[in-house]
Order: C-alpha cells, then sequence, then structure tokens
C-alpha cells in the first residue's frame, strides 16, 4: 500500500522559476534576510518560507506593509513531510490573498520540534485563523501558543492520536460505542 | 382467544393483520439525516417521487413520535452516540431503515471517522444500498419493509414482537 | 431540537457569567440549549449550545465534525484520479464543481489545459450544478421557516435538472464526472436543447416562489435585520461567496479571478447591503437567474457542435469490436468507426478528441486504440493498474474556483508517485460556521434557524 516517494528525498523548491523580483519576496527579503529560507514560483504561485522564530513577525509584515497589504487569510494548513524525509517534519501553509493588488501568496514554516511541534498564533493578526488553527492542532499536533481555545474541531474528545499524520494509519478506528455481535441469522428476516 | 397448543388463534391474527396494516400504512419517519443521502431523501419526500402515498409523508424530528428511524447518510464515530441514543429514546414499536451505503457497510470510506455499517450500533430491519440510492429504490425498500412489519405479530396488549431479538437491543 | 445532557466539560471553559444575577425585581440565570447533532434542518449535522437569556442568544458555542470522513486522509491512499468520488461528497448538491476544481488543480501540477469545448462543457455543467445547489439552499431555508410550498416547488425545478444530469453522467447527484484534462463524456445529442427547456420550467417556479416568499410579510419579518454581519467582519473571518456579496463586497472569483472561460461570459454579480439573511436569499436568487444567462450563452458559443459520430465507414458495436481484437483480428479495426455502449460515452476517437486532452499522461485512449494497438493498451495499462497512474511532477500548487458557497480551494502537494502526497481541501462552509456565532448573537432561539438556513452549510464540505 505503501510505495516510497519514487523521487528519493528532495526539497520541493527544486524546481523552476524563482521570483526575485515579486514586491512581497523583496520586502520580506529586506526586513527578514535569511530567516527567508526558501522561495519559488512554482506554477506561478509566489512562495516564501520563513523560520519559525520570526513567523509572527513576517505575517504582521504581510498584513500592516502597504507593499504588501494582505488583507486576506484565504487559508492556514499543515502538513506532515515525514515521507519525504525532511526535516523539521511539519509545514504549516498560509494563503494570503490582497484585495488592492489583486494578489495571491503563500507563507510557509516549519516547527522546530519534530516530537512537540509549536508555533505562535495568528489569530489576533487574522482573526479567520482561529478554526483552522484547531484544525491544524487536530490532525497534526502542531500546538499554537496564544491560541483562544486550541482543542479539538473535527475529532471527538478522546480520540487518540493526530489522524493526518504520515504514521497514522488510516482505518484505525478508536469507536466510542461499544459495537454489538451481529448475529447472522436474524428471526423476522423475510428476504 | 388462543387455542391451546400455544400457536396464534384465528381472532388473534387476524388483529394482529389489522393493527399490522394500520401500522405500516401510517409509518412516522424520523430522518437522521446526515449527509449526501439527505438529497435523496428530500427528493423522495417531493412531489416527484412522494413518500406520501405511502403514509409516510410528515417526519417527526423528535424520537418520542416516530415509529421509524431512518439513518440517512454515513454515521461517523463522533456522531455514534447520538444515533445509540436517539435510537433508546424510541418507543416501541420502531424500526429501523439503514438508507444508503455508508449506514449499511460504511460505504467506501474505510477509515478511522466512519462506523462500518450501523448495524454495529443498533439493529437493522432493512438496508438500501446505493450511493446515493434512487428515489424508487427508497420507495421499493420502503414496501419491502411494509412487507415485513405485515408478517410482525402485533397484539393490544403486549408490544410487537420485536424483528430482532438480542440483548444489545 | 433535543435537550441532551452535554458529556464534556466545556462548559466550565466558557466565560458565560451564570451565576444568579438579581435586579430590583427578579433574579435571572442565562440557560445553555444543546441545539444537538440531530435536528430538523435538514442541511446536515452541527451541534450548537446556546447560552440565552430568555429568548436572547447571549452566546454560542459551535461544535462541528460530526461528518468527518477523512477526504484529506483518503485521497492520499488512491491514485490522482480515483480521487473524483471523494470529492462529489464534499458539496454533495453541487458535485460537479468540486469535481472541476479538483481537476484543475492536477491539470495545474502537470501544466496542461483540456480542450476548449470540455471548458464549456464544465462551465455549464458547474452553472447547472449551482443552480441546483441555491435551489435546495432556498427549499430548505424556507421549509425550516415554515414555508412548506416553496420547498416542493423548486424541488419539482430541481428533478427537472436532476433529470438532465443523470442524462449527462449517469447519476443524479454523486456524478464523477469530471476526469483529468477532460471530462468523461460529451452531451448527449440534443441535451443542449432539453436543457434549455429545462431551465424555462426552473425560472418558471423560481418565479412563482418569488411570488410567495419575497415580499412577503412574514418571510420579511423572518429574515430583515436577522443575522446581520458587517463587510469588514466578514472580510476578516474569510467569508467568500454569497454571504460575503451580501455585505456588500463584489467579490466573485469568475470576475476577479477569471479561470476557464468565464472571461468571454457576460454576467453581473450581486451584491446586497444590509449583511442580513433577507439580502442573502435575494443574491441566490439573483445568482440562479444569472447562472441561467451563463449557460445560455456558453450553449450558444460552444465550440464544435455536436459530436457526429462517423458513420459512413463500417461502425461496429463496442461488443463487436471487442471480439474482434479478443481474437486477434486488429489488422482494419483503426479503420473502422465504433458504437460504444452508451455507459462508454465518450470513450470512442471522435467524442475523445473533443472532450479531452491528447496528452497521453493523463487521458485514457479511445477504445479503438485501446483494443487496437499495442501502444494504446500499454497507454490504458499504465494510467489504470496500481502503482502507475497519472504521475505528477513534484510541486505544490492551489487552485479555487467559486464554489455556490465561496471559494472552494485545494493545496495539492505532490512527491512525483502517483498519488497525492497531500490534498487539502479549503471549504468555503469551515470560515462562514466559524463567523456563525457573531451572527447569532444578539438574536432570539427563532432567528438562529432562518440564519443557519441562509448560511447554507453543507457539512460533507465543512468536516470534509
Amino acid at each position: 500500500m505503501d510505495s516510497p516517494a519514487r523521487s528519493g528525498p528532495h526539497t520541493l523548491t527544486a524546481m523552476p522559476e524563482p521570483t526575485h523580483d515579486d514586491p512581497t519576496i523583496a520586502r520580506l527579503r529586506a526586513e527578514f534576510g535569511d530567516a527567508v529560507l526558501e522561495t519559488h514560483a512554482h506554477r506561478g504561485d509566489v512562495t516564501a518560507v520563513i523560520r519559525a522564530d520570526r513567523y509572527r513577525d513576517a505575517v504582521r509584515l504581510l498584513r500592516d506593509d502597504p507593499e504588501c497589504d494582505y488583507d486576506f487569510l484565504t487559508d492556514l494548513a499543515g502538513w506532515d513531510r515525514l515521507k519525504l524525509r525532511q526535516t523539521p517534519r511539519f509545514e504549516v501553509v498560509l494563503h494570503l490573498y490582497s484585495l488592492s493588488r489583486n494578489a495571491r501568496f503563500r507563507l510557509k514554516t516549519r516547527p522546530e520540534d519534530n516530537a512537540e511541534p509549536v508555533l505562535d498564533s495568528i489569530v489576533d493578526i487574522y482573526p479567520a485563523a482561529n478554526w483552522p488553527e484547531r484544525e491544524v492542532y487536530d490532525m497534526f499536533g502542531i500546538r499554537f501558543t496564544g491560541h483562544p481555545n486550541l482543542k479539538r474541531i473535527l475529532m471527538y474528545e478522546g480520540f487518540e492520536g493526530h489522524p493526518l499524520r504520515k504514521d497514522y494509519p488510516f482505518n484505525k478506528r478508536q469507536p466510542r460505542v461499544v459495537e454489538r455481535e451481529i448475529p447472522d441469522d436474524r428471526p423476522g428476516m423475510i428476504f | 382467544m388462543a387455542v391451546s397448543g400455544g400457536g396464534p388463534g384465528f381472532f388473534t391474527s387476524r388483529l394482529s393483520d389489522g393493527i399490522a396494516w394500520a401500522r405500516k400504512w401510517s409509518l412516522f419517519p424520523y430522518p437522521f439525516v446526515t449527509a449526501c443521502c439527505g438529497m435523496e431523501y428530500m427528493s423522495v419526500s417531493s412531489a416527484h417521487y412522494d413518500l406520501d402515498r405511502f403514509g409516510a409523508a410528515w417526519p417527526r424530528f423528535t424520537p418520542r413520535q416516530a415509529d421509524m428511524l431512518l439513518v440517512v447518510g454515513t454515521i461517523s464515530h463522533k456522531m455514534a452516540p447520538v444515533l445509540r441514543m436517539v435510537y433508546e429514546q424510541m418507543c416501541d414499536p420502531k424500526w429501523v431503515v439503514a438508507f444508503g451505503v455508508c449506514t449499511c457497510t460504511g460505504g467506501f470510506y474505510d477509515n478511522y471517522a466512519t462506523v462500518q455499517g450501523i448495524d454495529r450500533i443498533i439493529p437493522v430491519d432493512c438496508y438500501i444500498p446505493g450511493c446515493p440510492p434512487r428515489p424508487e429504490t427508497v420507495l421499493d425498500a420502503l414496501m419491502k419493509l411494509q412487507a415485513k412489519i405485515q408478517k410482525q405479530r402485533h397484539g393490544l396488549t403486549g408490544p410487537v414482537r420485536p424483528a430482532h431479538t438480542d440483548s444489545n437491543a | 431540537m433535543t435537550v441532551m445532557d452535554i458529556p464534556h466539560s466545556d462548559i466550565a471553559d466558557w466565560a458565560v457569567d451564570t451565576t444568579l444575577r438579581s435586579d430590583t425585581t427578579l433574579s435571572t440565570r442565562a440557560m445553555l440549549l444543546n441545539m444537538g447533532p440531530s435536528h430538523p434542518a435538514m442541511h446536515g449535522v452541527i451541534r450548537i449550545v446556546l447560552a440565552l437569556d430568555g429568548e436572547r442568544v447571549e452566546d454560542a458555542d459551535i461544535e462541528i465534525g460530526y461528518l468527518h470522513r477523512a477526504f484529506e486522509k483518503e485521497s492520499e491512499t488512491v491514485g490522482w484520479g480515483q480521487v473524483f468520488p471523494y470529492t462529489d461528497r464534499l458539496n454533495y448538491v453541487s458535485p460537479i464543481i468540486n469535481n472541476v476544481c479538483y481537476a484543475m488543480g492536477v491539470e495545474k501540477l502537470l501544466d496542461i489545459h483540456p480542450t476548449e469545448r470540455c471548458e464549456y462543457i464544465r462551465v455549464i455543467s458547474s452553472e447547472v450544478s449551482r443552480i441546483t445547489d441555491h435551489l435546495t439552499c432556498v427549499a430548505a431555508s424556507a421549509m425550516e421557516l415554515g414555508a412548506m410550498t416553496p420547498f416542493i416547488y423548486l424541488m419539482k425545478a430541481r428533478e427537472y435538472l436532476y433529470e438532465l444530469i443523470e442524462e449527462l453522467t449517469g447519476a443524479r447527484l454523486t456524478i464523477s464526472y469530471v476526469r483529468i484534462g477532460g471530462v468523461k463524456a460529451d452531451f448527449p445529442p440534443g441535451w443542449l436543447e432539453r436543457l434549455d427547456k429545462a431551465l424555462d420550467l426552473v425560472l418558471r417556479e423560481m418565479e412563482d416562489v418569488d411570488v410567495l416568499l419575497t415580499r412577503n410579510r412574514i418571510f420579511i419579518d423572518r429574515l430583515k435585520d436577522v443575522g446581520v454581519i458587517s463587510k469588514e467582519d466578514a472580510w476578516s473571518l474569510g467569508f467568500t461567496g454569497p454571504l460575503l456579496r451580501s455585505t456588500g463586497m463584489p467579490r466573485d472569483l469568475r470576475k476577479d479571478e477569471p479561470y476557464s472561460i468565464y472571461d468571454r461570459l457576460d454576467f453581473d454579480v450581486p451584491v446586497g447591503t444590509v449583511g442580513d439573511n433577507y439580502d442573502r436569499y435575494l443574491v441566490r436568487m439573483e445568482e440562479m437567474r444569472q447562472s441561467v444567462r451563463m449557460i445560455r450563452q456558453a450553449s450558444r458559443q460552444i465550440p464544435g457542435g455536436p459530436v457526429q459520430v462517423d458513420m459512413s465507414g463500417r461502425p461496429l458495436t463496442g461488443a463487436q469490436m471487442v471480439d474482434a481484437a479478443k481474437m486477434g483480428m486488429t489488422a482494419d479495426l483503426l479503420l473502422r468507426t465504433v458504437r460504444p455502449d452508451p455507459t462508454l460515452d465518450g470513450a470512442d476517437k471522435k467524442s475523445a478528441q473533443a472532450i479531452r486532452t491528447a496528452d497521453r499522461r493523463v487521458s485514457l485512449p479511445p477504445k479503438e486504440d485501446t483494443y487496437g494497438n499495442i501502444e494504446g493498451l500499454m497507454n490504458h495499462f499504465m494510467l489504470i493498474m496500481e502503482g502507475e497512474g497519472i504521475k505528477t511532477p513534484p510541486g505544490e500548487i492551489y487552485i479555487a474556483n467559486e464554489a455556490p458557497n465561496g471559494e472552494l480551494g485545494f493545496y495539492m502537494v505532490s512527491d512525483g508517485s502517483g498519488r497525492a502526497y497531500r490534498v487539502r481541501c479549503r471549504p468555503p462552509c469551515f470560515y462562514l460556521m466559524q463567523g456563525m456565532d457573531r451572527m447569532i448573537i444578539g438574536d432570539m432561539i427563532a432567528d438562529v434557524i432562518a440564519t443557519f438556513g441562509t448560511v447554507n452549510m453543507i457539512a460533507g464540505e465543512l468536516d470534509r
């Protein structure tokens, strides 16, 4: 069922089309220097990876700086890079949109610790990040410090583990109701 | 008047048939709608494929007043205790219909979140496969359920003999 | 609404003041009411715990996840092309739009484009799906307020469209119609004319419902100035779609970032003013009319015309062709035209050229090639068998399109194998429900039902 990654260990940023003349990338590099770890524009999606300790500052810059002006958080997601044999293991991805410039941007960051990943919450910067951060916590186990209500959102209390991690088997069930034995022949069945 | 020897007598079986006839033509469904099959339930209860012809049009959204629990759509493990509680709140006689393949066997959601068939939680009388089942399938299943109700034994004093006797019911 | 024992200790975490309060004459305490996961509104399963002061909602906690079916985990276990049935069941009232968005995403990863006719087919069927979604939303929300008749009328209208969708795709609801690089089959002959007539009938039903509801005193009282949210709040919470447009912001991905052939269609984007439930109802009704307008334009512009099966060569039925191929009589198969079974619509060479990209990495070859020559057979084998499939180059993309509820997005990561490494669905309802508590706090219990109906939460999309 699980075949190893076909192309071996690789970084996703080993892709064509880097854009260093994009104004957002220029502002980020000017402000954060080498905390901007990677950039690319694969298929036209401008992306930057920021180090986890400057993540919150980068998000604030992207919202407040007039050359960036990303006022809309489209999505906040996470993913697990275990099978790609990359560290740090988890990555949190933000998709931002600027109404005034009609431009999209993707900001990524990686929590340093693989065992107990922790990141800063950005709910006070983008209120739309409230539930997505809960979902990333539920599915991957990444804790967001400063989140007002960090608890499970899609799974139930008492569920152990974080299902979207690559080492959680896809059909490992944790039933809440004791399952009944199904009798083979039931009286009253007529078909 | 029961005939000695234990079997149903003439009057009790005629009475049973009469009560069964009344019950099968006046089912009050509790549509426990969760997912996509709910759209087909809405189609079935609307004008085109009318459920009202079978007397089963008016849903009762409280388990106390319903006698047919129509479980429509996937049941996840988070929802399972709720389903169990709703089933237990219904009074006898009650029938359970598993609408859609997710309720029959879990459908193609063989994963950590889905109950693989509601008969692991509550006893089921009628299974409707399909993803989602066509409205004609639902009506066919309703007719089979009516046939089943007709064959069960109903009485004035005692409850109907449940179709599924097991200790977990 | 069933009042249920709330099994968790979340209540203790709330900052709601439930201590006895007393003013000069009366001492009051907030009441907790559970609108449990199984409730009459037919939109899906969600749990809202309300803290009430009499009839007025003081605080609300919304709990989701009751229909979590692990879409994202499942899509990592199957090949790229096998995820389509799972995408159907996301927003199950407008399945074609989910399919199209996912297909667009994989096509972006592969950097391929479907044919022009295919784009028109996708747009026409997407707009039909959008109409069915809005019909269901308006019907269900009217029914929850007690108006049974619009429900029956709009379900009747929806049936006209379901019959057409069934003719086109084979199923009424969960259609799995779109393929990577194309669609499954072309329009059957005469379908566009039948669609035009069906749209006339749908518009007539909508007019009836308009007469019944739009200037109805009770309807207006229930919906006007209820569930209000401001433009700034909506934008900052990540709202998109009709709810954002009802607050006054004219944002529509089909206009702002046009994809497919939407830039060739002429349509208006209805925008509300106040951001209440009544505006949302009006926005949805108008969007349906605009969708009809778009379908009619696209039907006139669509290239390629009806697919002509060439009967002048010696035609074979599909069964005859397969029998000939199995017995090795493949010599002149490529010269013949084949009439496949209706279930294999779109698999013959003529229609495949019109509706699918010719890129052999993604499209199944037409049946003449599959049975007629070894390259076609191998191509088919490589695309279908376990461990092979559509191989995307490594990379990550984000794709979005305008679903009936808002911006439906997919963030996909590919590792170069035939399976998705990560597929994240950005559900429009997720962000809407996040802001739902702001919409209901301050209103009465009965308004919760009205607001919830017009938000059009689809649990399949919310919980995935």
